[in-house]
């Protein structure tokens, strides 16, 4: 009987044991509820769809066509910005290699050299470099031979062909477009230059360095038709082609002030370059280094002509010296300062943001208040433009003595928007368009409301605080299809391939000219002491 | 079954065992209904000895929709297993795993930031670890087969499932 009670208990499961086995079920029920309620609690308290539109699309980019051409290049001046072009097409000087291998062999966290050989094969050959300092024409030659992206004792390809003089490089018939990395005193002449000889241009910024000249240049790029790419890489940058967006919806109301700076706060963020060793007379032109005869007359005329005198030399132009030959942008006799050299790339950020065109007047001042080195280029500079048809003004701030961070801040009457690598949006208090969110609680004035990070895809909500953190802390690189990309590489990958596909580049000559004139009248509002003027009519600079 | 537990070592271990799970289970859910979550950031702020393993991971865009994937349905299943009593030992180990996975990447070490602030202080004991080492009593202490769906399963799986379950 004790026996059959046990088999049957084993056998059937009894009433109890089912109530025991599923007595904590009950407890999903809240588990969950609570899990809906939070759902729902985030989308309701978060949702800005109906205020805030905007797309949540990958930024584009021009995609290479498959089986298109190997382009034949020619660099033209292997410098500090000649040797990140180079290595941006896929070609480092050996030595360079090696010491991103000593730093990755240092700090396991240094991507650079990771990054360097992952990046896109450009279907590039070096053909020919050209450099007026020995060393660096030939370390140029090496860069260009390095086809495996190898270290010093690796097997390079063929050696380029190393010019003597700029005219001789684009004169040769192997190579179909060129790569201007000079000092800004020769920018103009070579680029016209070359689109004469039927060569495709890549040109460093600022496009030029007299004002005469910005118009020849746009002459000849547009008769010759060769395609033309201006170096502000900017134009690549995801968080930029955004702000274009969020501009074009409207969300930040009117906008009436934007804020640009620059600041620096190092001998080398402020052009004191280090002196090469093995640089002297006998390995330096120095008589090419001194400029295009035309160039220098057309400076030499409106220098005297406006008694600017005191910003010309000091030394005599034909007078060799190594500060001048390596910290050239120090003295206006080769520069075009700060105006030339770094309010240009946020001019562009801006003109690509909210297509503004030449400003209708620029006031300037400032001096050289830190580097007191004998340059003649201030190192504290404001400039400020006016659109009063756009109804707004932008301020350009600098100084190469204080490093304190300001960001590009474009103000509305709705919100301001901040633009970096990422994007950030703080709606304004008295705004309008925000106005009931605001009051709801759903948008907060004392932070961010909106950041844009590359890759991110939610852009129908209040940024929560863990985006927020990240944003803030700048800690998500820019990836395209998962891989991340140096925008310069972008930029000269979308140069390239326009002169594969037969389009045109996004900082084309017509862009390149509005920042090259913007960026003279900040200049000549600095020497002049007055306020320059656009004539749109007649398409010059006039002072009022 | 041996386990001779008093009444209130028995009710008191089976509120662990539905705490934990409890909180495992709102973890993975808010996860999973949640479109734009992901591990990607967290991966990012990784610190300490592992660090370099856990960015690696974080800049994979491929790997990772995988990662959150199984790291958000891993919490899921392992808070369903340890509330319902189901298959719960195992749901020990695979929380022990989980939570050890987070303790590596984001060791509570001194003089180590993180881009999210704790709540608290600590020296590399953490929550994660305290949480860790009661999922380790409870996986020496089982009771889902006493409290649990496990007194059904061990009844009705073959003997060679059984082991999974004691």
């Amino acid at each position: 009987m004790e026996k059959e009670r046990k088999d049957n208990n084993s056998k059937k499961i009894a009433r109890r044991d089912i109530i025991k086995s599923l007595a904590t079920v009950p407890l999903l029920g809240a588990v969950a509820y609570g899990a809906l309620k939070t759902r729902k609690n985030w989308f309701l308290t978060r949702d800005i769809s109906d205020v805030f539109q905007i797309s949540g699309s990958e930024p584009m980019f021009l995609q290479p066509k498959p089986g298109g051409e190997q382009i034949r290049v020619g660099l033209i001046g292997f410098g500090i910005r000649g040797k990140q072009l180079m290595r941006a097409i896929g070609f480092a000087e050996p030595s360079y290699i090696d010491t991103l291998t000593e730093a990755k062999k240092n700090n396991p966290n240094d991507t650079r050299l990771d990054v360097f050989l992952e990046q896109d094969d450009l279907n590039v050959v070096v053909n020919g470099v050209c450099d007026i300092f020995d060393v660096y024409g030939e370390t140029a030659r090496l860069a260009g031979a390095n086809i495996n992206k190898q270290g010093t004792g690796g097997k390079p390809g063929p050696l380029p062909k190393r010019y003597r003089t700029y005219q001789e490089l684009i004169a040769a018939d192997d190579i179909d477009a060129v790569i201007i990395a000079s000092p800004d005193h020769w920018h103009g002449t070579m680029a016209m230059d070359a689109a004469r000889k039927g060569k495709h241009v890549y040109c460093e910024k600022p496009l030029t360095w007299t004002v005469p000249e910005t118009y020849m240049l746009q002459k000849v790029i547009k008769d010759t038709g060769v395609v033309f790419q201006l170096g502000h890489q900017g134009r690549q940058t995801a968080s930029y082609q955004r702000a274009a967006e969020i501009i074009k919806n409207n969300l930040l109301g009117h906008v009436n002030l934007i804020e640009v700076c620059t600041n620096r706060n190092s001998p080398n963020g402020a052009w004191v370059y280090d002196i090469i060793e093995g640089s002297g007379p006998q390995t330096i032109d120095w008589k090419q280094f001194e400029g295009d005869p035309d160039r220098i007359r057309e400076y030499t005329d409106y220098m005297k002509s406006n008694g600017l005198e005191r910003y010309m030399g000091p030394e005599e132009r034909n007078r060799f010296s190594l500060e001048r030959f390596f910290r050239w942008r120090c003295w206006w006799d080769y520069s075009t300062g700060l105006s030339g050299d770094l309010l240009t790339h946020e001019f562009d950020a801006v003109n690509q943001v909210m297509k503004l065109g030449i400003p209708a007047s620029a006031t300037s001042s400032g001096g050289v208040y830190f580097f007191k080195d004998g340059r003649t280029v201030p190192d504290v500079l404001q400039t400020v433009f006016e659109w009063p048809d756009r109804d707004l003004s932008m301020l350009y701030s600098a100084t190469l003595a204080s490093s304190r961070n300001r960001g590009k801040v474009f103000m509305g009457t709705d919100a301001s928007m901040e633009v970096s690598d990422v994007l950030k949006i703080v709606a304004d208090r008295n705004s309008q368009r925000y106005a009931e969110k605001i009051s709801q609680g759903v948008i907060t004035t004392d932070q961010p409301f909106f950041t844009y990070v590359p890759g991110q895809s939610n852009v129908d909500a209040v940024t929560s605080a863990t985006e927020l953190y990240f944003a803030q802390r700048g800690l998500l690189y820019t990836y395209v299809n998962g891989k991340r990309y140096d925008t310069t590489h972008l930029h000269m990958r979308e140069w390239l391939e326009c002169i594969r596909q037969g389009q045109t580049p996004s900082c084309n000559i017509d862009q390149a000219f509005e920042e090259a004139i913007t960026a003279h009248m900040g200049t000549r509002a600095y020497l002049e002491g007055r306020t320059m003027y656009w004539d749109s009519d007649k398409k010059e600079i006039v002072r009022g | 079954m041996n386990y001779n537990y008093s009444k209130s070592q028995l009710t008191l271990l089976v509120i662990l065992r539905v705490f934990i799970g409890w909180h495992f289970l709102y973890e993975g859910m808010v996860k999973v209904l949640n479109p734009g979550w992901s591990a990607k950031a967290y991966l990012m702020d990784s610190k300490g000895l592992f660090s370099q393993f856990f960015v690696n991971m974080s800049s994979n865009p491929g790997l990772m929709k995988y990662v959150d994937l199984l790291n958000e349905w891993a919490l899921v299943a392992i808070g369903l297993g340890l509330i319902l009593g189901c298959f719960a030992r195992l749901s020990c180990i695979g929380g022990m795993l989980l939570l050890l996975l987070y303790t590596l990447s984001h060791p509570a070490i001194i003089g180590v930031k993180y881009m999210m602030p704790m709540e608290g202080s600590y020296f590399l004991i953490d929550k994660n670890l305290i949480e860790l080492a009661a999922l380790a009593v409870l996986f020496v202490f089982p009771t889902a087969r006493i409290i649990g769906i496990d007194l059904l399963l061990y009844r009705v799986l073959p003997a060679s499932f059984r082991k999974f379950i004691i």
